[in-house]
């Protein structure tokens, strides 16, 4: 079996299993409770945070965690909309955020505010003017993902950071969730104040996640209760998930990104050259793992099953959207015609793929596209 | 030294069968549940099956049970989704609750919501005809827990369902300490919510479950992805979800057993303390109170010494609950029960049995106990 659907979600790393285990057992406790398990749980879970923080390299208190990626994104927007409506109720984004920004985006435009959905160049880069251009008096966040999940485009985020420092009303939220450990992010240069990280994507767990909180930056909670994160985030917390995350943020910064992007060209000359794809991902401005791509006339979910017979897994599109039978937002945003968005595929790697899979995947490519046309040509 | 944990009600181990469970998820089922091919199916499945369990074991449908990211985002969602499908009006619940329910009812009343919290009295008990007296025609929610966190006591929870029955207001039940303990039927409580918590009941952290009834007006907090049937957005936890689904069927198949050894445990250790001198009454009462959870006043003494010696003694026990642990600050339990003055306040101490617990612990943390509460006189 090879799985190329790594940007829906991974498999977790056996060490990182490892990591969960022995703290679900050894660190059961309550990090709350004043006893003696209770602060061995607590110093555990604190040594998590310090990891995580030292990776990023910001202090410990700015690390929230947070039970995922859809959860950071909803807190950094949420939280920031609820907290600084009185100074203004405008919010700008992209047209091709994650459906956890997006959502939240629109359920905040239910409540009163405004946002502005700021639409990619056709080759799914944001233009840092463009974001510009959307502020107004009234913009209190301006929410950008780093790493597309469905294109892998790598947009802009340092030179927008840098724009919006002469805008102090306004914070800047990342979702990091695609880019973190793939493309390098240096929070201390980026004027970011939210990034929002989830541990499923980084051969951890699901259910796990974090979000960046720059110091001083306020943010009304989404759950409220015993006050757990500084009273950002309320529920017990998860030990055990919480340093399995640790535990996964740097095995993924040790990762070599370049050995995944070798396969990644590898696959990308391969549907280039003799097969006749055409590719949606910006390939000199995309992250390293990520590849969306069409071949004409064929659906992506008759691609994907016929592939899936020869053992091969992708994606037609983000797994929080498969379901769905509508064109993707992102290739909709770009301009695509909705033929050639009906056919995309995505085919997302990891550290844990291999320069053969890369070749058998092109092997059963040239085996199932024939096969499939002949199909096609018998029922017209 | 043998360390003895009686502290369940802050949080539990997971059980071993639980804890396989999710480590075959983890390690061969981790497709994502919303992707379309195999892997993605096979997860699809492992959340279905779970989910089938945790509604059998409260008789709900499939359909009306969600998984949350935990107990308190269980609350959250009932109290929250209520109130904002509403949009205003007034709210009941009871002095006595978790902070999930007291904090997020707070939160709601900075937004122009009306907040009743109803007295308890000295057992700690809700009265129903004072629900029936809080009631008005803007009456949008109820949230009454199941089963006090800290000392136990069980609320009137099905005469409070039936009043409800003839009014509009949603009835949420915090069941987070209730459930795998007492039976819970969701259609005979009277519900539109109730809230569970997976590392309560030997399952793991970060995992919760919330009971909407079918048709019940509802809006999430969490948005994105169309997990949960849009109700609650969010890769879905696989192996957390088989995890509490593995501990909630143990839990369910061996409640009665466990809850009639509870009740031992807590008259064995009243028993040890009154025969090794040491001088204590209960906070509630112990015939109507869950059976693992045990909260007693010890006259003269000092909670944080009293704890402090525990912990000396390897006996792992609490103030209160955990989550207001951090600092003793007085319980708003017991303040709720004796007043701000009260002596009790300064005194008690929280000891909840569990899964490992042997009857051999229970004496002799007992002992102990009698021990320190007569040193420390």
């Amino acid at each position: 079996m090879i799985y190329f659907d790594n940007s829906a979600t991974t498999m977790p790393d056996q060490s990182v299993l490892e990591t969960f285990i022995k703290a679900s057992t050894r660190f059961f406790a309550n990090p709350s409770s004043l006893h003696y398990p209770g602060m061995e749980a607590e110093r555990f879970l604190e040594k998590a945070r310090g990891q995580i923080a030292a990776l990023c390299r910001v202090p410990a208190r700015e690390i929230i965690f947070t039970s995922g990626g859809t959860e950071s994104n909803n807190l950094a927007i949420k939280g920031t909309a609820h907290f600084y409506k009185s100074r203004g109720r405008h919010i700008v984004t992209t047209a091709m955020e994650h459906p956890s920004v997006f959502e939240a985006c629109r359920d905040l435009e239910k409540e009163g505010f405004d946002v502005t959905y700021v639409k990619p160049r056709a080759n799914g880069v944001i233009e840092t003017a463009d974001i510009q251009q959307a502020i107004t008096n009234e913009t209190i966040l301006v929410s950008v993902m780093h790493v597309n999940n469905e294109i892998g485009t790598v947009q802009p985020i340092e030179e927008i950071g840098r724009m919006l420092k002469t805008y102090p009303q306004t914070l800047f939220h990342v979702d990091a969730v695609q880019g973190f450990g793939k493309v390098p992010l240096d929070l201390n240069k980026s004027g970011i104040h939210l990034m929002s990280v989830s541990g499923h994507k980084l051969h951890g767990l699901k259910g796990t996640g974090f979000l960046y909180k720059q110091s001083g930056v306020q943010l009304a909670p989404l759950l409220s209760g015993g006050g757990q994160e500084s009273g950002f985030r309320s529920g017990t917390e998860q030990t055990a998930g919480a340093a399995a995350l640790a535990k996964a943020a740097r095995l993924i910064l040790e990762t070599d990104i370049d050995s995944i992007q070798h396969i990644t060209r590898r696959i990308y000359n391969g549907l280039t050259s003799r097969l006749n794809f055409v590719v949606h991902t910006p390939i000199n401005q995309a992250a390293p793992h990520i590849l969306n791509v069409s071949l004409p006339g064929a659906k992506g979910e008759v691609l994907v099953h016929a592939l899936e017979k020869e053992g091969i897994i992708v994606s037609t599109t983000s797994a929080c959207s498969s379901k769905q039978t509508k064109p993707s937002r992102t290739l909709q945003s770009m301009n695509v015609n909705s033929d050639l968005a009906a056919s995309a595929i995505r085919i997302s790697l990891s550290s844990h793929n291999t320069m053969q899979e890369a070749e058998q995947f092109i092997e059963a490519l040239d085996r199932i596209i024939p096969a499939l046309a002949k199909k096609r040509n018998e029922r017209t | 030294m043998e360390r003895i944990y009686l502290d369940h009600a802050a949080t539990s181990p997971v059980h071993p069968k639980a804890g396989e469970a999710m480590l075959a998820v983890l390690t061969e089922t981790y497709g994502n549940p919303s992707s379309i091919h195999s892997f993605g199916r096979d997860s699809r499945r492992i959340v279905d099956e779970a989910r089938t369990i945790i509604a059998k074991t409260i008789n709900a449908g499939f359909n009306d049970v969600i998984f949350t990211g935990s107990g308190t985002e269980a609350d959250n969602m009932a109290i929250f989704g209520a109130a904002r499908s509403k949009k205003s009006g007034h709210i009941i619940t009871s002095a006595v609750e978790h902070h999930a329910v007291l904090h997020a009812c707070e939160a709601l009343q900075k937004d122009g919501f009306d907040v009743t919290y109803l007295p308890v009295n000295e057992e700690g008990l809700v009265s129903v005809s004072d629900v029936q007296e809080a009631l008005r025609n803007d009456t949008i929610l109820v949230s009454i827990m199941y089963g006090n966190n800290e000392t136990g006591a069980i609320q009137p929870i099905n005469d409070i369902g039936r009043l409800l029955a003839d009014h509009p207001a949603l009835f949420h039940v915090d069941a987070v300490q209730a459930y795998g303990i007492l039976p819970i039927d969701v259609k005979e409580l009277n519900v539109d919510f109730l809230a569970v918590s997976g590392h309560k009941i030997n399952g793991p952290k970060g995992i919760g479950v919330l009971f909407v009834k079918p048709g019940t007006p509802f809006a999430p907090i969490l948005y994105g992805g169309e997990q949960e049937r849009k109700r609650r957005a969010g890769t879905e936890n696989t192996a957390a979800i088989a995890g509490v689904a593995a501990a909630a069927e143990i839990a369910e198949n061996t409640r009665e057993e466990r809850a009639a050894r509870y009740t031992e445990m807590k008259q064995l250790f009243m028993d040890t303390l009154a025969q090794n001198g040491a001088s204590f009454s209960s906070n509630g009462k112990v015939e109507q109170s869950l059976p693992h959870v045990l909260n007693l006043f010890f006259p003269g003494t000092d909670v944080e010494a009293f704890l402090v010696n525990l912990d000396m003694a390897g006996i792992a026990a609490s103030s209160g609950s955990a989550c207001t642990a951090g600092s003793i600050e007085p319980s708003h339990v017991l303040t709720a029960m004796f007043g701000a003055d009260s002596e009790k306040l300064r005194s008690s101490i929280r000891f909840s049995f569990g899964l490992n617990n042997t009857k051999e612990q229970i004496e002799q943390a007992a002992l102990k106990t009698a021990e320190i509460a007569k040193r420390l006189l």
